[in-house]
């Protein structure tokens, strides 16, 4: 399978948009302006996109605490996602979820998720809706290291597999769970793991655009056609800290630096395309200046939006209810 | 009208919603059961044959066996609601919720306002409560005040077979998420159930007695002890008006306070622990609101704050009695300012 340059245009544009929105939440974040907690996804483009390449409205996704990258990777609106973290009223929930919260179900982007390892039953029961109303439709369950250790997990991937969803369950191993090592918390390895529960199952270079985009694309494609859930170990790693504000003093000393020197998401991604003469570097300038340009503005109506009021407390706790 | 038991008017309820609308489908562990084995399919229809006949007519697509795993299955019929489905799921004791409450509190319930209104979770829990069976402490709970605690949910408790059925039909057609509480020993008990489908609406309390003396407010399967307390008691001249709320939330305040404020005198009955249950809630709802008409202390007739015991002779102790409600009208009858 061949990714067109149109495809290879927009998975650049989403990767450039996902580190400029968090490389600007980085700065905004120490600069006093945004309320609560923030975990950022710069360093882990090449996953949400390389997998979100393949989905559309009919496919759901669940996400973690870590979950700007794949809101902005399944479609949603980054200015509604900015205004939503800086607490305002236009934010894609109307400034009540924040950051860990985020989600926006009608492009099926389940929520980012405050709880480690709440998204994978979920994920159970989108696939289960995609089944019953046979949507041809997909569910993919994005978990880090730490989630793959709960129990949730684990019994997500059997209700998964004795019922035969179409569903996917993407660890994204970043080797930190919070500031713990995976190398330290995590028994056995992932793969295993999985196949221990007869699933398929394969480790990925979550650095590479490519590799992720070929190893979603055969689990996806598995999942459609009812041959039931599989899992992708995408090992990758994060340039700031579990959340922002985190000195991050449990890595290595130049660990994050060799990292984007070395394996950057976004240089691989450059290198590949420019290499094979796939896009040529002018353009790829221009969606660049684009997706700073467009993260600036969106910053900019985040900064001037209104704040929700006394009016918006109680609306939206229930469909319909006589309090 | 046909007499049904609590049982088969959940049967019913279930049927005729999976008939009505193609998007309901039930899950929960051996609920159909058989699964695998090489016995019988629809085995059992649940531990105590509540869905039994559902698999047969509706398929396994629509009435899902799971795993005992209630994280997955709970959490799976959250994600369902949220994306199309009208999921039914059994947690077969609700004391199981230590097990798969975040599925419940942290993300059924919260959807909707974390994610600015842009969700509808239409899910139903249901689930079997209270003390009686011998089934000792992990087995016999009533925790319906835990579930009225979180915004979000909705928590309806049927008092009879009547009830059940039209609450459950409303809890299958509400499009907020419905913790649904079964006494585990009123499935045979039997009273007039309609053969069509009919829905009672939430937040309605039903008063089941009208009387000048007393206002007995009483939850579930402890509305049909304060119904016989009622009856036994006008015998020596006590009037009582008996309240059944029906839904613990949302919470028909305005009945609650108008029957209290007409007698003066109330007891509210509830099988849960002491501590933060139904009971303190309406108490302190009377208090704050029509305290000058009372007459005298309200009295709360509870369980005990201790786990629900094994032993026949301590269990008996342990569960809210016809003998203890009159107890406690006669007590507060002889009582005023």
């Amino acid at each position: 399978m061949q990714l067109s340059r149109d495809q290879l245009r927009a998975a650049y544009q989403r990767m450039c948009l996902i580190r400029n929105f968090e490389d600007s939440l980085h700065e905004e974040f120490s600069a006093g302006n945004i309320p609560g907690f923030v975990h950022l996804y710069a360093g882990e483009e090449a996953s949400g996109v390389g997998v979100c390449m393949h989905l559309d409205d009919r496919d759901a996704i669940a996400s973690t605490h870590r979950g700007h990258g794949h809101c902005i990777a399944k479609g949603c609106d980054p200015r509604a996602m900015m205004l939503e973290i800086f607490g305002k009223k236009d934010g894609l929930c109307g400034g009540k979820g924040g950051s860990m919260h985020i989600a926006d179900l009608s492009k099926g982007m389940m929520g980012a998720n405050g709880i480690v390892g709440g998204g994978p039953p979920l994920v159970c029961g989108a696939a289960l809706t995609a089944k019953t109303l046979k949507t041809g439709g997909v569910a993919i369950a994005f978990v880090g290291d730490g989630a793959s250790n709960q129990g949730t997990t684990f019994e997500s991937y059997n209700l998964a597999k004795v019922w035969n969803l179409p569903a996917v369950f993407v660890v994204e191993d970043n080797r930190y769970a919070e500031s713990t090592a995976s190398a330290w918390s995590v028994g056995g390895n992932q793969v295993d793991r999985a196949k221990g529960f007869g699933m398929p199952a394969q480790e990925v270079d979550g650095h590479d655009f490519f590799a992720v985009w070929e190893a979603a694309r055969q689990a996806i494609e598995r999942a459609r056609a009812g041959e039931g859930p599989s899992l992708l170990h995408v090992k990758l790693n994060r340039y700031y800290g579990h959340f922002e504000g985190d000195a991050i003093t449990y890595k290595g000393e130049g660990e994050i630096e060799q990292v984007k020197t070395e394996k950057d998401a976004l240089m691989l991604f450059k290198q590949r395309v420019t290499e094979t003469k796939l896009l040529d570097s002018e353009e790829l300038t221009v969606i660049e200046e684009e997706a700073k340009a467009a993260i600036a503005d969106c910053l900019a109506s985040a900064k001037a939006g209104a704040l929700p009021t006394e009016a918006d407390l109680m609306t939206d706790v229930y469909v319909d209810y006589k309090f | 009208m046909p007499m049904k038991s609590f049982r088969q008017a959940i049967n019913e309820a279930l049927r005729q919603e999976m008939e009505r609308d193609q998007r309901v489908v039930i899950m929960g562990e051996d609920i159909a059961g058989g699964l695998g084995a090489p016995g019988e399919d629809d085995a059992w229809g649940g531990p105590l044959g509540v869905t039994k006949g559902l698999m047969p007519q509706f398929g396994r697509n629509r009435v899902l066996d799971t795993p005992i795993t209630e994280s997955a299955f709970i959490g799976c019929a959250a994600g369902a609601a949220a994306t199309g489905l009208r999921p039914v799921a059994e947690l077969m004791f609700v004391d199981f919720m230590g097990v798969c409450f975040d599925q419940i509190f942290n993300q059924a319930a919260k959807f909707r306002y974390m994610f600015g209104g842009r969700a509808v979770t239409p899910m139903v829990v249901r689930t079997m409560y209270g003390a009686g069976f011998r089934a000792a402490s992990q087995h016999s709970q009533c925790l319906y005040p835990v579930f009225t605690h979180i915004p979000g949910l909705k928590v309806a408790i049927p008092s009879n077979a009547y009830e059940a059925k039209g609450l459950l039909a409303q809890s299958i057609r509400d499009d907020d998420p419905v913790i649904f509480f079964e006494h585990k020993v009123m499935y045979d008990d039997e009273v007039d159930v309609p053969d069509e489908p009919y829905t009672i609406p939430f937040g309605e309390a039903n008063v089941t007695r009208e009387g000048d003396d007393v206002t007995i407010i009483a939850f579930g399967r402890m509305v049909n002890f304060a119904n016989q307390a009622a009856d036994s008691l006008a015998a020596s001249g006590i009037s009582c008006t008996v309240v059944d709320p029906r839904t613990t939330s949302p919470l028909d305040k305005e009945t609650i306070l108008e029957t209290a404020s007409e007698t003066g005198r109330v007891v509210v009955i509830d099988e849960a622990h002491p501590r933060c249950n139904m009971a303190t809630d309406v108490s302190a709802l009377i208090c704050e609101n029509c305290f000058g008409d009372l007459k005298a202390p309200i009295k709360q007739v509870t369980g005990p704050h201790a786990p629900v015991p094994f032993s026949p002779a301590l269990e008996d102790l342990y569960v809210p009695g016809v003998p203890k409600i009159e107890a406690a009208v006669r007590e507060i009858m002889g009582k005023g300012h």
